[in-house]
């Protein structure tokens, strides 16, 4: 579907290169802007074909909008990714080669972990050894804030974990460097980090901890759903963002669209 | 992309990537070997590559422009031939035409050369820019500040003395002279970076004593701000209130 883009979709893409990743209401509340702003035909359940049409004029430029499910909250998510390098070298413009280290330790940290975190006292130790160029505490401490910053990773009570938009990013690098040793969720075959694993030694299957939540939603006697066995992990609540009910409900918020700059910039600039 | 990467390897790693980035990239000379081809030399060149070639090479420098557009600073053609075009320079028009293509056809943005002597570009906003929109969702606290400096040049036909826009913020409790918790050197930002852009022109006047000077419309603000809607803006904004 090569059709030219009408200025509803440039300014849906100017707004998705600004924010550089906007969560599912959103999306649909800025799809409905875009049009009526530019006197666009609009279907409340017409973004996907929408987005469509703008992916196909991005892919020359190596560039798509993706849709993927945050592991924090089990939310659907938009984002804009790069196709073009697969690897962390698409950050390299903004971090210096001992930082983009750093960033790998980190990465590998949290792959390597039960729970897709790592904390701030091993990345620290990381910093200490790194084969570049070693970064000093407060030094590492700036980075990993711009990290956050910049939406690569998220920060919780000193842990750290790979941000919705990294994971969506870096998925295909992710699989291809890390292999069998990163986990996947058995319900959603994406890539799982934070997950619950079934403890059956045989079995050892992952989920995410929103797709736990789902799968196993009402059920009084959770069971693993490749090897029956009891699923012993508490079962979370699917999360329900507090101003939406319904997907009407949350589409006719119009006042929730983030509209673009008076000037467009990259996602890549958070800092002024 | 990853080859100019390559080429900064040279540099330590201490240096921030950013820093590195204006290292390489940054205020070179321009290229005095690059002289634009004629177009016979341009078609000859094409006919050398495939398709698939200049496409990609295409695709390249829509990202150069789009990583150095992020301070707003204009883009020199001789950073873009040096870092991004290199062999391909000889079909560099054919290149630079396909993506002032994209960026309008794709990203409703375009790229205009505002300096054809020293061949640097800006990239401009095409769609229609909602000033209210932009104050009521700011994503960067300066629009706010940018505007209503914009507003006091338009009120004034379009040129103003400094001091007279010093006095006006002042008002507004953004002093020249002190640190703002949000724009930090104002002055700086204003004179300086505002300028650089190409949102504001600073301009001496000649014969003051002591030196004075003054503020007129850049040209990215002639291209980018719709008059029509700034005024929309003064007038339903009785008291201006800046972040901060």
């Amino acid at each position: 579907m090569s059709r030219p883009l009408g200025e509803s979709h440039k300014r849906f893409l100017q707004t998705m290169m600004v924010n550089g990743i906007i969560d599912g209401a959103k999306a649909r509340a800025l799809h409905r802007h875009c049009c009526e702003t530019h006197g666009a035909h609009y279907a409340h359940d017409k973004l996907d074909e929408f987005i469509e049409v703008i992916n196909a004029q991005l892919q020359p430029m190596f560039m798509q909008i993706r849709k993927g499910m945050s592991e924090e909250d089990g939310l659907q998510y938009h984002a804009l990714v790069n196709m073009a390098e697969t690897d962390v070298t698409r950050m390299s413009t903004d971090y210096a080669d001992n930082e983009l280290e750093l960033f790998r330790k980190t990465m590998d940290l949290i792959v390597d972990s039960d729970n897709g975190t790592a904390s701030s006292t091993d990345i620290l130790n990381c910093a200490d050894s790194l084969q570049t160029k070693k970064l000093k505490k407060r030094e590492t401490e700036h980075v990993l804030n711009r990290l956050v910053q910049d939406k690569w990773l998220n920060e919780k009570n000193g842990d750290y974990s790979l941000s919705t938009r990294c994971i969506m990013e870096m998925e295909q690098y992710i699989r291809m460097l890390y292999q069998d040793q990163v986990k996947v969720c058995h319900i959603c075959h994406n890539v799982a980090l934070q997950c619950q694993m079934c403890e059956n030694p045989t079995c050892g299957i992952k989920i995410h901890t929103p797709c736990v939540a789902r799968y196993f939603k009402g059920r009084t006697d959770p069971r693993c759903p490749a090897c029956e066995d009891f699923w012993p992990h508490e079962i979370p609540d699917v999360y329900r963002p507090p101003s939406s009910q319904s997907e009407t409900q949350s589409a006719a918020k119009e006042n929730t669209a983030p509209t673009p700059r008076s000037t467009a910039q990259t996602r890549r600039t958070r800092r002024s | 992309m990853s080859q100019r990467k390559r080429a900064s390897n040279t540099q330590s790693s201490q240096n921030k990537g950013s820093q590195r980035w204006e290292a390489v990239l940054g205020d070179d000379e321009d290229d005095p070997s690059f002289t634009q081809p004629s177009t016979s030399q341009v078609q000859k060149g094409l006919d050398r590559l495939t398709p698939a070639q200049v496409d990609l090479k295409t695709a390249e420098v829509v990202q150069f422009i789009f990583v150095k557009d992020q301070k707003k600073f204009p883009i020199r053609r001789a950073d873009i031939v040096k870092h991004v075009v290199k062999e391909y320079r000889n079909i560099y028009p054919e290149i630079i035409k396909r993506v002032g293509c994209v960026f309008e056809t794709v990203f409703g943005l375009k790229l205009v050369e505002i300096d054809s002597k020293n061949h640097v570009y800006i990239l401009i906003n095409k769609l229609e820019q909602g000033v209210t929109a932009s104050l009521v969702f700011p994503s960067n606290p300066k629009t706010g500040l940018l505007f209503v400096i914009l507003s006091i040049v338009f009120m004034k036909g379009g040129v103003v003395k400094e001091s007279m826009v010093w006095n006006t913020l002042k008002k507004l409790r953004v002093d020249q002279g002190e640190r703002h918790e949000i724009f930090g050197d104002v002055k700086k930002v204003v004179t300086d970076e505002f300028v650089r852009q190409r949102y504001l022109e600073y301009v001496r006047i000649p014969h003051t004593e002591p030196l004075e000077f003054e503020f007129r419309w850049g040209q990215r603000a002639d291209m980018e701000v719709s008059k029509v809607k700034l005024l929309e803006f003064i007038g339903q904004v009785r008291h201006c209130r800046l972040p901060g």
